[in-house]
């Protein structure tokens, strides 16, 4: 992959983040209700002291005005403060990043093992009842509504047989959260493995590392494995971005801090910093790692210019 | 790279269909559903919304198989006319999806040049966001609601059938066959109407049924972050948002509204794995 592929895609990359500030900004100020009223939360006051709340949040001057000087300042890492807290934007989104990294890394894990252990079985056994069932079982975590497995993994683990606390932010408190992410990530990943497999095992050099007279296990974890999971590779690249943006539900369910909470808590508010912020890096995150899988793909297969 | 399926085939279609035991399975579920919703008002023991028709938060039992929620309210009647809410979403949400991202992805790739270039980047940008994120601000700027939260889910899902159509388009746009449609003197009307769209039919039936699944979940999701259905309306993910806080001593209250929730989503995605199966060519042998 050339330099200026990469410079191209990048480039496209920072156009797309334009376009998304753009609906960002756009959206909220479209959204009903004012924020002030708002976080006056019914409180009467003075109409000088509205256009006084309103000048100190910056929300008097034109619209074409703030958008720049918003989007000014994000480039320099400024997002402003929150119109609720006051605080730097920045900060609250720092004080929440671990605990959606901690639930993204443990969800990301399960996820993997679970899904590639499904889909390297019904793979190399593949159009008999051993892929039926593992197949079966992957659509299942698809369809899984994650809010409510989560709620029945709480009574069971959790209250019932009281394993692990039902709340708190501890490692043990990191199971059942990471287990309800893990499971629909499980299904999507063991659908893209099994194929991926399917396709390598009908590969004329399996069929010569058989001819070798090389046992299965080691055609199928040397051979096999290593070129099969390029596929799936992209698919966990793509979730982790998406769970970086907040796992909304999970931490909703679990009652857990992070950064899905934090967006549909400012979204209800109307506290534009802090929606524009976690919109934009979340996006940002998610762009990134699209083109650093992109880059990766040109790296392991020399043959992909996409 | 995405190919367009060939045109739909008509003989032993519905045989080859129903020919594995999970889509049979899933078919029944979902013309049980469909039965169910059509007539809860007949089969639904209770009225959904009658309040104190037993004990708050009564157990399962002879009378009320589902036990009963926090107003005393029958849940096996509200969970029967949920069936109603979740088709109705879902179904509306990938219409929104099906009609404009089709349009979208037939025009800029028929339109070509400069429109395909704009076209194009505008769908890339609303890939970028995920999801669950732009559902809730188009929430945000429509306000909380069934209806908006279908319509959000809807625009959100616009750009993966605009991307999908507009590749089929492009690879079919090259093919021998609308060349001589165009030879022959056919306008760009009907060229789209009578060459281009039914032969995209296969592919976007797939995507539909595809996305069908999803989309029930996901209209059910915003209503249980209480961004969709609001009480006392019996939506399945508006129950289990309701039925929170009593989870410990009422597990019966979240317990089978999600239940019939999964049961109808998997029936959905049994049915379209198996309907992307049957009518991808490449795949036609093997079954």
């Amino acid at each position: 992959m050339s330099a200026h592929h990469i410079v191209a895609r990048l480039s496209g990359a920072i156009l797309t983040l334009l376009i998304t500030w753009t609906v960002v900004f756009g959206a909220m100020r479209l959204a009903p209700g004012d924020p002030v009223l708002l976080m006056l939360q019914g409180t009467p006051i003075s109409d000088e002291a509205m256009d006084a709340a309103r000048a100190r949040l910056g929300l008097d001057r034109p619209l074409a005005v703030q958008y720049v000087s918003f989007l000014l300042n994000a480039v320099s890492g400024d997002f402003g403060d929150s119109f609720r807290s006051r605080q730097p934007v920045t900060e609250l989104i720092a004080a929440e990043l671990p605990y959606t990294l901690q639930l993204a890394i443990g969800g990301f894990v399960i996820g993997m093992l679970l899904g590639s252990t499904l889909g390297i079985i019904a793979g190399i056994w593949p159009n008999g009842w051993i892929d039926t069932a593992c197949m079966t079982l992957a659509l299942a975590g698809l369809s899984l509504p994650s809010f409510w497995i989560g709620m029945i993994l709480i009574q069971v683990f959790a209250t019932q047989l009281g394993w692990v606390p039902v709340l708190g932010t501890g490692f043990e408190a990191l199971i059942l959260p990471s287990v309800t992410i893990g499971l629909f990530l499980a299904g999507g990943l063991a659908r893209l493995m099994r194929n991926s497999i399917i396709e390598v095992m009908a590969q004329d050099y399996i069929r010569t590392a058989y001819a070798k007279g090389l046992t299965a296990v080691r055609v199928i974890l040397k051979h096999a494995l290593r070129n099969a999971v390029i596929p799936p590779l992209t698919l966990l690249g793509i979730q982790f971005a998406l769970l970086i943006g907040g796992p909304v539900v999970t931490e909703t369910v679990f009652a857990r801090p992070g950064i899905g909470r934090l967006l549909v808590l400012a979204v209800l508010e109307k506290d534009f910093p802090v929606v524009q912020a976690v919109v934009v890096l979340t996006t940002a995150v998610y762009v990134l790692i699209n083109v650093l899988i992109d880059i990766a793909y040109g790296i392991i297969d020399p043959r992909v210019q996409a | 790279m995405i190919r367009p399926y060939g045109p739909m085939r008509p003989p032993g279609f519905i045989a080859r269909l129903l020919g594995a035991p999970g889509a049979l399975a899933g078919t029944v579920v979902l013309v049980a559903i469909l039965a169910l919703a059509v007539l809860a008002p007949l089969l639904a023991p209770y009225d959904w919304n009658a309040t104190s028709q037993c004990r708050r938060l009564a157990p399962m039992s002879a009378e009320h198989w589902f036990g009963c929620d926090l107003f005393g309210r029958d849940i096996l009647s509200r969970v029967m006319y949920g069936t109603r809410f979740s088709l109705a979403m879902g179904l509306s949400t990938v219409a929104i999806s099906l009609i404009f991202g089709a349009v979208l992805g037939v025009a800029i790739a028929y339109g070509g040049g400069r429109f395909d270039a704009i076209g194009s980047r505008l769908i890339d940008a609303m890939l970028s966001f995920p999801p669950i994120i732009l559902a809730i601000l188009i929430v945000a700027v429509l306000g909380v609601g069934l209806w908006n939260a279908a319509l959000a889910v809807g625009i959100s899902g616009i750009p993966r059938f605009a991307r999908i159509a507009r590749a089929a388009t492009l690879a079919l746009v090259a093919r021998d066959f609308i060349e001589a449609a165009r030879a022959v003197g056919a306008g760009r009307m009907r060229i789209v109407l009578r060459h281009l769209l039914p032969n995209l039919a296969p592919i976007l039936i797939v995507l539909t049924t595809l996305d069908l699944g999803s989309a029930v979940l996901f209209t059910a999701t915003l209503s249980f972050l209480g961004l969709g259905a609001q009480p006392p309306v019996p939506e399945w993910g508006a129950m289990l948002n309701a039925g929170r806080e009593y989870v410990r001593y009422a597990p019966w209250t979240m317990i089978f509204p999600g239940l019939a929730l999964f049961l109808t989503v998997m029936a959905v995605n049994l049915v379209g794995d198996r309907l992307s199966l049957v009518l991808d060519p490449r795949q036609r042998d093997s079954i």
